[in-house]
């Protein structure tokens, strides 16, 4: 029988979901091969239950992790699809401020105090803090970064197909960077969190003139000390590695510590 | 049906094919409607509170997540009103590479809107998925049109989504001479596609409920205003600065919406294709005019659902106006710039048509160039309190002739002709009709 396939969103651009719906040319001989039962962004049918759940979006408040809770019970395999879920992403710079604050800053006294008296919209403003999905519920596999890699989504989804496990080599981005003879982004004296990230996305950022901001999370073994050691070395400024380490990897721990 | 007999309580939650997590409530007592509410819920991101500590150049890059779909306007936006503050000017090569850029994101995001979330209402089935096998050919022809849109995006960004090689003052890589002009072919190559695109959008019954409203957009002197203008009002028949954007939205907040309203002359006002159209009809290319007279819309068009027939008008003018940009590109060739800029301390504010409307970025920063302050008003945020507006004029018009069914389609499927972008507004969207 086909897999029950079914994507699902919190917090975030829903951008992940369009990278997979931008895989144009193989998207109907994929359609051939799963059932797709909950598509929120771009069908309107509904299931009970699923075989793969793709989440993507960070959790925010306790509605969220109802829902989470919720779907992780319906489905055999959890995948956190993109930088959202996998460890929060940009949003989780907000964890840095208070809600209260931030709820002032974007919305304005007037409206926060607005939404206490309205009980009917309380869960609506229960903002508390970004959360990547396994700081919740057990997540069985990531598709990384943001926006996610479409050829990593296909391998991810081949080899559930053919019943085996995904596997993503944990190198840093610096392994495919050096394979496209790019300039090394510190010897440019700008920052570089290729060193400690998660590879998987062909260096895309540097290969195109930028540098990389970790967006796909930091590798379990990563070296955080010799990689700050390393960027003081080509004169970085404190302020600056601290900086980027908030950037895409707020919600984790190393993100909180720099 | 007896009227006494329509008592509906309507609840959507989680509104399908829309960008975004909204929520339609109706309540109808004996065919009299109580109450229509739109509420957004999707969770708060604070994007304008995390942004303030950041770098120029980091801005645009940081604030392109707000959105997927328009992940490029956004970064248009911000980059100019960055560059706005810090007093950068830019060349004439990289206002043409965003200009392609931009409309590169038009085509892809009104095609994703019209064959992928608007189009199975109006052939009545839940999704694109079931047309696969009963219309192959218009599935086929939509795939292959947002994949062209796509690489089109991809040879000027580096990417399609959160592109990269793009930033302050100009480009970090320029694209590939040889790619733009593959891109050309395929534009040219494309035009047949883009014919039957026009036909079957024609072969659709747009619902023909109108509601006259003021219409807000961007306009040029000398061009159809998509990357730059100003501030347009049909009720005024004048314009105003972008740097008086706060004047024009005049933002609130509602408890049921975890987004910002608007309004500027009346109760509300229309952002986005339909309003760019009536506001700018006569700077449309002559392929483009030509596709909205054989779409029967004329200007102006009071029908809110005409929205998605105006963002099939644009994908026409878009596809034109980019071979006859890209021509530009390939004549003139393209030659490497300087991106290197002093900070100063400053504030700016820019503004952008996005596919779904008028985009205002705002920010301010200190004199060691950190982000300081920092607001984006949406197009959908503008939009929202409009829709509700055009829900609270349709539902009594509708309710006597329609079931409980067909009022809810009716009702999602003005939300979706809004193409509304909930990621975005909220700092947004679910169906839900109550007794």
């Amino acid at each position: 029988m086909k897999p029950k396939v079914a994507f699902f969103d919190f917090a975030s651009c829903e951008g992940c979901q369009l990278a997979i719906l931008n895989c144009e040319d193989i998207l109907l001989d994929i359609l051939n091969l799963v059932n797709l039962v909950e598509f929120r962004e771009a069908i309107s049918e509904k299931a009970p239950r699923y075989d793969i759940a793709f989440v993507e979006g960070s959790i925010h408040r306790d509605e969220d992790i109802e829902r989470l809770q919720n779907l992780r019970s319906r489905t055999t395999v959890l995948v956190a699809l993109g930088a959202c879920a996998c460890n929060g992403c940009v949003q989780a710079r907000s964890n840095f401020v208070a809600p209260a604050v931030n709820y002032e800053a974007v919305y304005g006294e007037d409206a926060r105090n607005r939404v206490q008296v309205d009980a009917d919209f309380w869960s609506l403003w229960s903002h508390t803090r970004v959360r990547p999905l396994d700081a919740v519920v057990k997540v069985d596999a990531y598709l990384r970064g943001c926006p996610v890699v479409p050829a990593e989504f296909l391998h991810l989804v081949k080899s559930m197909l053919r019943g085996t496990t995904p596997y993503f080599p944990p190198d840093a981005v610096c392994v495919e960077c050096k394979k496209n003879g790019n300039e090394c982004v510190l010897e440019r004296g700008e920052t570089c969190m290729g060193p400690i990230t998660w590879g998987g996305c062909n260096s895309i950022c540097v290969n195109n003139g930028y540098v990389c901001d970790g967006c796909r999370g930091t590798l379990p073994h990563a070296n955080i000390q010799s990689h700050i050691t390393l960027m003081r070395e080509h004169n970085i400024k404190d302020e600056d590695i601290r900086s980027r380490y908030r950037l895409f990897l707020g919600a984790e721990p190393i993100g909180r510590g720099v | 049906m007896d009227l006494r007999e329509k008592t509906f309580n309507i609840d959507v939650n989680h509104v399908t094919r829309v960008e975004g997590h909204g929520r339609i409530i109706v309540s109808t007592r004996e065919g009299a409607v109580k109450e229509v509410k739109l509420s957004i819920t999707e969770a708060n991101r604070f994007f304008e509170n995390f942004v303030k500590g950041m770098n120029p150049s980091q801005i645009p890059w940081i604030v392109s997540r707000i959105c997927g779909i328009c992940c490029v306007g956004h970064q248009m936006t911000a980059t100019k009103a960055v560059e706005s503050a810090l007093g950068i000017e830019v060349s004439p090569q990289t206002v043409l590479l965003r200009k392609l850029l931009t409309e590169s994101q038009f085509m892809q995001s009104h095609l994703l809107h019209v064959y992928f979330l608007a189009v199975p209402d109006y052939l009545g089935v839940q999704s694109v998925l079931p047309l696969a096998k009963t219309h192959p050919e218009v599935v086929k022809r939509a795939l292959r049109l947002k994949k062209l849109s796509n690489d089109y995006t991809t040879v000027f960004g580096g990417r399609m989504l959160h592109p990269m090689a793009n930033t302050l003052k100009g480009w970090r890589k320029l694209p590939d001479l040889d790619a733009v002009a593959g891109l050309r072919k395929r534009l040219l190559d494309a035009i047949p596609d883009l014919k039957e695109t026009v036909r079957i959008m024609k072969t659709l019954k747009i619902p023909p409920y109108e509601r006259e409203t003021e219409y807000v957009s961007l306009k040029h002197p000398d061009e159809y205003a998509l990357y730059d203008g100003a501030v347009y009002s049909s009720d005024t028949k004048s314009s105003v600065p972008v740097d008086e954007y706060r004047d024009v939205t005049n933002e609130f907040t509602v408890a049921h919406c975890t987004t910002k309203w608007s309004r500027w002359h009346r109760d509300s006002y229309f952002v986005g294709a339909l309003a760019r159209v009536n506001n700018n009809f006569e700077q449309l290319l002559p392929e483009a005019k030509q596709a909205a007279d054989e779409l029967g819309l004329k200007v102006p068009c009071y029908n809110p659902y005409m929205n998605n027939v105006a963002q099939v008008v644009e994908v026409v003018h878009c596809a034109y106006n980019g071979v006859r940009m890209l021509d530009e590109v390939l004549g003139g060739g393209l030659k490497a710039e300087d991106v290197a800029y002093e900070v100063k301390a400053g504030r700016g504010v820019g503004s952008c048509e996005v596919p779904r409307g008028i985009l205002f970025h705002d920010y301010t920063f200190d004199e060691n160039g950190r982000c300081v302050d920092a607001n984006a008003v949406i197009p959908t945020s503008q939009n929202i309190n409009n829709v509700e507006q055009d829900m609270k004029a349709f539902v009594p018009e509708m309710l006597p002739g329609m079931s409980r069914e067909e009022l809810t389609l009716h009702m999602e499927m003005l939300l979706r002709a809004y193409d509304p972008c909930i990621s975005c507004s909220v700092h947004m969207l679910d169906v839900e009709f109550v007794d």
